[in-house]
């Protein structure tokens, strides 16, 4: 089947097989490889990616059900050459380790900054609960969001 | 330069040498362009699924693959009985067993691999698996590792010839008689049953390879998640006999290891084969289940631990008991001659006078593996072990912990101290980092408001008959003090397979003063590429931005047995040091040919030889890097170039060490136990990035939270894994992990070229006891002793009632 989406403001689309999983389809038909697979079971977050605005653990959407849908990934998160703050914040509060969880929990923090753009440390630590990271003990990536929170890129200011 | 001063800041910011420096390698992982395993597609790629076992223990009777072989994108099918024409149905662990590939007479665990699928996508490959018609005839399992050796008990490895149990080993060390002798005469003498469960690292990223063999050249080259493509490398050579010269092994960035991706698996070795089969490179990417039902496990040690003292609290002696848990196939990795790894630095922190521990290892219908998850070579069960026997002796004096360590813990002018079972601890100054630690908690203040709360619960009616009273809840202080062993480790003491733990390393100083540092251990997120730049920066002052640190492949990099059992610091950080030493040496050689004078003239500061007495006439290190490659004049018998290489041997392992304390709030009414605190402070010496070492504590210290609560791998009496997803093997996440606090003491290593004595496992190996003992202090008005991980509410529970479960099985 056909499918047609937006994916990091470009319009892809590519014939698949119903059953493709979305977290395949953007990593192995688009090469859009950061974001990550981790588990089958949406325990671990390491498929995090936004459809319309919200995160979605890619590893239990299926491509068809993306179809007319915008998605945004990690390699849509730096505008330019200019990292998002969230990017800046797990680099300067040293958030990540392996790596391998980074890109999801990058996004559903990006979200949460985008939603709550003062957050406690425990409205961070739920935001990102749904997620695993075996590396860090999450300490960094809490600091990573909340430097985010407090170094806002200049147009969210504006806006 | 000491390494205590503060280092200069290059132009970029870094400092030249040790300090906070952000990563080098971020700039790809922020940005979504790490290259692991599965993101590498390969021009021709096919894709590979294992087909596994649903019975712990059975007898194969045939296997139809003509249904698989039949769907259109389906390339080859590969089974046991295939693998035994080629000579590779079984291959050699590193415990000098043997392990099947694929299975060709028996089953003997649940996920044991069957069958290999190689077709054009993940999707048919998996599909074709359920083509395949396996039939079994079930056998009875060994689940309990207490029963495998019972006479009757059925007989697993029915491979080995003549093998009428399921004994492995048995291992001793220490002094039987001393330890027997102290046991006779002391007033005090307490014994406890504990079990260290069978967990599972489980990174986030799966296991997997991709093989491509050439078959004009004969060259194989296999990407693998390996924490050691070198001793890969090797065992490929010596299992599948390709010569070793045309196996190049490249590990990209790796989604985590803690000891998961040291071995080799079937699925790694089927890769090769299905390559060879087809002609083309063939990925192989295990699923989560893969990962927690076949992979390397860790601990399964049944422990039983006695420990004779004075009454007043001096303790002299410690017993210990093991059964261990080791699986089907003998896999543990660790070095050779030690068949329960580094267990017997059991005697721990402690001046004692005697000690002795024998071990068992035992055949069991269950996955193989056994040394894992951060475990620094079983030095984990021993901290468990001697941290939870310290408790119980406290428990039993009705003394306070913290006085029991203080009256124990090794002194200062003792070290290098020689234990009781044969190692050589460097240095340390225990009983200050315990202070240092028990200030941070403001311990004395924690035990003050333990007791009123427990007052509060008592005159609210708790009593263990009734626990659940007005809310009040009960608080729980848990202290633990390890002793690591790290860094293996030196050629006099251990190999693996015959094969010596020193690690190679070169530098290269290119004409412009940038320089290249090619490594033998392989980074799996502990930050490679920017603490071995740190080293050289330190030694050589060319800036950390200057230097590229290359690993994980290994044509490109010197040979040496891999990270794990946080030997990258111990022993290639020294090797980066040696080698940057050996090139300062080179330069000043090149410095004085210039300047026309002695190299007794010359004095280094860090960057420059400069001449003494005149300290405005000297070269920078990037000025002789030219002048090396230049067309100088060097004195007889010196080689042009700035290049060196190194082989370190360590003279001893290092040993860091740390106080850990835990305080839990403890709901009577549920069971349910929350970390509110955890402070860890830890002495690895001098700290190269203080920024990298606080995060592997803090990771550490996750995974303690996560063993004593949450994580186990139980099996059923039919011998089913319980634990094969995150739903059933339970990871913590940001909710059940407190706000670390961390403190730190500094005493470096007398033999270290840096003084540096590793971290990477020390927070794993130091905070299971402290939750333990933790959880373990709130049941205090339950009179609970002791309760085995994970403390999950339902094991609290039952403990509050007397009668605390079993947790490696799913039967009572």
């Amino acid at each position: 089947m056909q499918v047609t989406m937006r994916v990091n403001g470009e319009e892809v689309s590519r014939d698949v097989e119903p059953r493709l999983l979305l977290v395949h389809f953007v990593r192995e038909r688009l090469g859009l490889t950061g974001t990550h697979w981790g588990c089958d079971t949406s325990n671990c977050g390491t498929c995090v990616l936004w459809m319309d605005g919200e995160p979605v653990k890619s590893c239990t959407v299926l491509a068809a059900m993306a179809d007319g849908r915008d998605i945004r990934t990690v390699e849509g998160l730096e505008k330019g050459t200019q990292l998002d703050p969230v990017q800046e914040g797990f680099m300067r509060e040293h958030g990540l380790q392996c790596g391998f969880c980074t890109p999801g929990m990058m996004m559903t923090a990006r979200w949460l900054l985008d939603h709550n753009p003062d957050p406690s440390e425990h409205e961070i630590r739920e935001a990102i609960s749904g997620q695993i990271c075996r590396c860090t003990g999450y300490e960094n990536i809490v600091r990573a969001i909340r430097w985010a929170a407090e170094h806002p890129a200049k147009e969210e200011v504006a806006s | 330069m000491t390494v205590t001063d503060a280092a200069p800041l290059s132009a970029a910011g870094n400092p030249i040498g040790f300090g906070r420096m952000l990563r080098k390698e971020d700039a790809r992982f922020l940005r979504g362009q790490g290259n692991y395993l599965d993101d590498i597609q390969l021009p021709g790629m096919l894709h590979g699924a294992i087909l596994r076992s649903p019975h712990a223990h059975a007898r194969i009777i045939s296997i139809d693959t003509s249904a698989a072989e039949a769907h259109p994108k389906v390339k080859a099918v590969i089974t046991g009985a295939m693998l035994e024409g080629l000579k590779l149905a079984w291959m050699p662990t590193l415990s000098q067993d043997v392990q099947a590939v694929l299975a060709t007479d028996k089953v003997r665990f649940h996920g044991q691999e069957v069958a290999f699928v190689v077709a054009e996508d993940r999707y048919s490959a998996r599909d074709a698996l359920e083509l395949i018609v396996v039939e079994y005839e079930p056998l009875r399992p060994v689940v309990d590792a207490r029963r495998a050796l019972e006479p009757g008990a059925p007989v697993i490895r029915t491979d080995i010839e003549g093998k009428q149990d399921n004994h492995i080993f048995d291992w001793e060390a220490g002094d039987r008689e001393a330890t027997d002798e102290v046991f006779r005469r002391a007033e005090v003498v307490v014994a406890q049953d504990m079990l260290y469960p069978r967990v599972h690292p489980a990174p986030m990223e799966t296991c997997g390879s991709i093989a491509s063999m050439d078959r004009v050249t004969g060259q194989l080259t296999a990407w693998s998640t390996t924490q050691a493509p070198h001793a890969h490398r090797t065992l490929y050579a010596l299992v599948a006999g390709i010569p070793e010269h045309k196996v190049r092994i490249i590990s990209p960035d790796i989604g985590g290891g803690f000891g998961n991706k040291v071995g080799i698996y079937p699925g790694y070795v089927l890769a090769v084969v299905g390559s060879i089969v087809t002609g083309h490179p063939v990925k192989w990417v295990e699923d989560r289940s893969e990962n927690l039902m076949s992979t390397s496990f860790a601990r399964d040690y049944h422990m039983h631990g006695e420990i004779a003292a004075t009454k007043s609290g001096k303790i002299l002696g410690l017993r210990v008991k093991v059964l261990a848990d080791h699986g089907a196939f003998n896999g543990t990795a660790q070095p050779t001659k030690f068949p329960a790894g580094f267990f017997h630095i059991f005697p721990g922190s402690y001046d004692l006078e005697a000690a002795h521990c024998e071990v068992t290892g035992v055949y069991t219908n269950k996955a193989p593996g056994g040394v894992a998850y951060a475990c620094s070579f079983r030095v984990t069960e021993a901290v468990y072990l001697v941290e939870r026997m310290v408790e119980v002796l406290a428990d039993e004096l009705k003394m306070d912990p913290a006085d029991v360590r203080r009256q124990n813990l090794l002194r200062p002018e003792q070290f290098p101290y020689m234990n009781k079972t044969g190692w050589e601890y460097d240095s340390g100054d225990y009983g200050k980092t315990l202070e240092v630690a028990l200030d941070k908690a403001g311990y004395d203040d924690l035990r003050r408001r333990q007791a009123e709360g427990r007052a509060r619960w008592r005159a609210a009616g708790g009593t263990p008959e009734h626990p659940e009273v007005g809310g009040e809840h009960l608080m729980g202080i848990g202290i633990s003090f390890f002793t690591e062993g790290v860094g293996a480790g030196p050629k006099k003491h251990m190999d693996i397979l015959g094969l010596g733990m020193a690690d190679g390393c070169e530098l290269r100083v290119h004409p412009t003063g940038k320089a290249q540092l090619r490594l033998s251990v392989q980074t799996q997120g502990q930050g490679h590429e920017t603490t071995f730049a740190q080293i050289v920066a330190h030694e050589l002052g060319i800036p950390p931005e200057d230097i590229e640190v290359i690993h994980g492949d290994t044509d490109n990099t010197p040979f040496g047995l891999g990270t794990y059992g946080s030997r990258s610091t111990p022993v290639s950080g020294a090797a980066a040091a040696v080698v940057s030493r050996r090139i300062r040496d080179k330069a000043r050689i090149v410095a004085a040919a210039a300047l026309e004078c002695s190299t007794d003239d010359l004095e280094w500061e860090l960057g420059r030889w400069k001449v003494k007495g005149d300290p405005e006439k000297g070269k920078t290190i990037q000025e002789i890097a030219m002048l090396a490659h230049g067309t100088l004049e060097l004195p007889e018998g010196v080689e042009g170039h700035l290049d060196a290489s190194v082989v370190y041997d360590p003279p001893n392992l290092t040993y860091p060490y740390g106080a850990y304390i835990c305080v839990v709030d403890l709901d009577p009414g549920t069971g349910q136990i929350k970390v509110d605190r955890f402070i860890a402070v830890d002495d690895c010496g001098p700290r190269i990035n203080p920024m990298i070492v606080e995060g592997q504590v803090h990771g550490g210290l996750a995974d303690g939270v996560g063993m004593a609560l949450m994580e186990v791998i139980a099996f059923d009496e039919s011998g089913n894994h319980l634990g094969g997803s995150f739903m059933d093997y339970l990871l913590p996440t940001s909710l059940e992990c407190p706000s670390w606090e961390l403190g730190e003491t500094v005493t470096p290593s007398p033999h270290h070229p840096l003084g540096v004595k590793g971290v990477g496992e020390s927070a794993t190996v130091g905070s299971p006891p402290a939750v333990v003992n933790a959880v373990v202090d709130a049941l205090e008005p339950f009179g609970v002793r002791h309760a085995d991980m994970p403390l999950t509410p339902a094991q609290v529970w039952l403990a509050m009632r007397g009668r605390p479960l079993r947790t490696d099985l799913a039967v009572s």
